[in-house]
């Protein structure tokens, strides 16, 4: 729990790069100890999808199978796209990508921050037109509460208390290029 | 040449290529790139747009633009309502304003127009709070073709700018092959076009692009051959002798297209007249990707509207 001077400013950590490490294995053992190794991990776009890949290798180190990924970008399932958006740019697409078929898959959707839980709404909704899973689930890094919606994950990394308006950064080397859990109050970097 | 593409597009309105930025365009052709994805699902739609309304406003004959526009529409559950002139008070003689008044007492959120006269989308789009998307003006531009056109390259080489595309045909009467120019040319490629001298416009250098009397020293060095549709029912006094003598001089055969760069992609906005412009073993053959271009102009259609529809502001937020 160190406190990152730099460009962090005075965000606390909560997770380095070697407790990110060890909560994703603890996560991939309780995917594994829910629904054995025949899933379908799906990422959502952004950071979720480096997430799913990192499951992906904890479940393979111990199955020794691979596990297929796939991703999925929510942006025309958001409930702030479209007519109800204040009158400003849309956000940028992204590829979705999912296997031929996920009929009768167990699905894992994979999340950084789950938050007001509207993202997993939309990506409820944007699986739903791709097929008709057996189960989905959820699993998040970390869980920072202030749901807005019925939506609770299934598995979690890590439970933060937060205030509403805190800053809650995760940050992935293959997105941020450094790793970290940070959180604290906003107006210090945020991003 | 490396564009980024923009934010945001900085109108409310797509009027025509000739306003837009590089980066507006490149930024069209990435939402596409990724719009795409949707006709492969088995459930082709998204809500993305749903509860806004888009008036298919179409004053000129069109059955694939319109589909287009429509299909694109759907897929994003926005409603939709044409108007076509044959069907609506335009024959009973009603003003453009008067029906665009008219129009916007039922609220709609985009108007897509295709009319006869240049510059009525512009026009309209100073009236209207509605977003306003030209599907063809007379012979001024046809700014969804032309995206779709460049899309369709992009996605067959990676990148618009160096590539040599050749426009052949009726030049003169074509707002295709304008809008073509503009863009290619915003976006580093090269345009030459070809054409009988009697269907090549005035001021065509002014368009920064090389002008061709016989197609033969065109296709050289070209990595694209968009042949255009000669527009009978515009040549009211004969600008040729006769159509055979046209695919004599000017229609696109196995043999000249060897003159082309290998691979060279075959194109055509359509409706294609075989026989005058394009030899029919082209048309079907494999460098062909004219219906590529179908399947792609309802991406960029999509991506339009997504785009629009976000209204005009600074950069997205992500969450």
């Amino acid at each position: 729990m160190t406190n990152h001077i730099g460009n962090h400013g005075k965000l606390v950590q909560v997770l380095d790069q070697e407790g990110i490490k060890r909560t994703i294995a603890r996560m991939a053992a309780e995917v594994l100890e829910r629904d054995g190794e025949d899933i379908l991990l799906v990422g959502i776009h952004t950071r979720g999808i480096p997430i799913a890949h990192r499951l992906a290798q904890a479940l393979e180190a111990t199955t020794g199978r691979p596990t297929s990924v796939g991703l999925l970008d929510i942006t025309l399932y958001r409930d702030d796209v479209g007519p109800w958006r204040p009158a400003h740019s849309q956000p940028v697409l992204k590829r979705t990508e999912l296997p031929s078929s996920i009929d009768d898959r167990v699905i894992y959707l994979v999340d950084d921050v789950l938050f007001t839980g509207r993202t997993i709404r939309a990506a409820l909704d944007t699986l739903v037109d791709y097929g008709r899973p057996r189960a989905v689930r959820l699993v998040v890094l970390v869980d920072r509460g202030h749901r807005e919606l019925p939506i609770a994950a299934d598995v979690v990394g890590k439970t933060l208390q937060t205030d509403r308006n805190e800053d809650v950064q995760v940050r992935l080397s293959e997105v941020d290029g450094e790793e970290g859990v940070w959180f604290g109050k906003e107006g210090v970097d945020g991003h | 040449m490396v564009i980024e593409a923009a934010a945001a597009l900085s109108s409310k309105d797509l009027v025509g290529i000739a306003p837009l930025e590089a980066g507006e365009i490149q930024l069209l052709l990435d939402t596409a790139e990724q719009l795409l994805e949707v006709a492969r699902r088995p459930i082709k739609k998204v809500p993305t747009l749903r509860g806004m309304t888009v008036i298919n406003l179409f004053m000129e004959a069109s059955t694939r633009t319109r589909f287009s526009f429509e299909v694109a529409e759907k897929r994003l559950s926005a409603d939709t309502l044409n108007f076509s002139a044959s069907t609506s008070s335009v024959s009973k003689g009603e003003t453009l304003f008067d029906t665009a008044r008219n129009l916007m007492a039922m609220a709609p959120d985009f108007i897509v127009i295709r009319h006869p006269n240049t510059g009525a989308p512009h026009r309209l789009a100073h009236v209207v709070t509605a977003s306003v998307i030209n599907a063809g003006d007379g012979s001024n531009e046809h700014p969804t073709q032309a995206l779709l056109d460049a899309f369709t390259m992009r996605r067959h080489f990676g990148d618009l700018a160096g590539l040599k595309v050749v426009i052949a045909g009726d030049i003169r009467h074509s707002r295709v092959a304008r809008s073509n120019a503009f863009l290619l040319s915003k976006m580093g490629a090269e345009v030459r076009f070809v054409a009988p001298a009697s269907l090549l416009p005035p001021g065509v250098q002014e368009l920064g692009v090389k002008p061709f009397l016989r197609l033969e020293p065109a296709l050289e060095g070209a990595d694209v051959v968009m042949m255009l549709r000669i527009q009978m029912e515009r040549q009211k006094r004969m600008n040729f002798p006769s159509a055979r003598e046209y695919f004599d001089f000017f229609g696109l055969t196995p043999e000249r297209l060897k003159l082309a760069n290998e691979g060279a992609l075959v194109m055509h906005p359509g409706p294609m007249n075989r026989g005058v412009e394009i030899d029919s073993e082209v048309a079907d053959g494999d460098q062909s990707v004219i219906l590529e271009q179908v399947t792609n102009g309802v991406a960029i259609r999509m991506a339009i509207l997504y785009l629009l529809a976000g209204g005009r502001s600074d950069a997205a937020t992500d969450s």
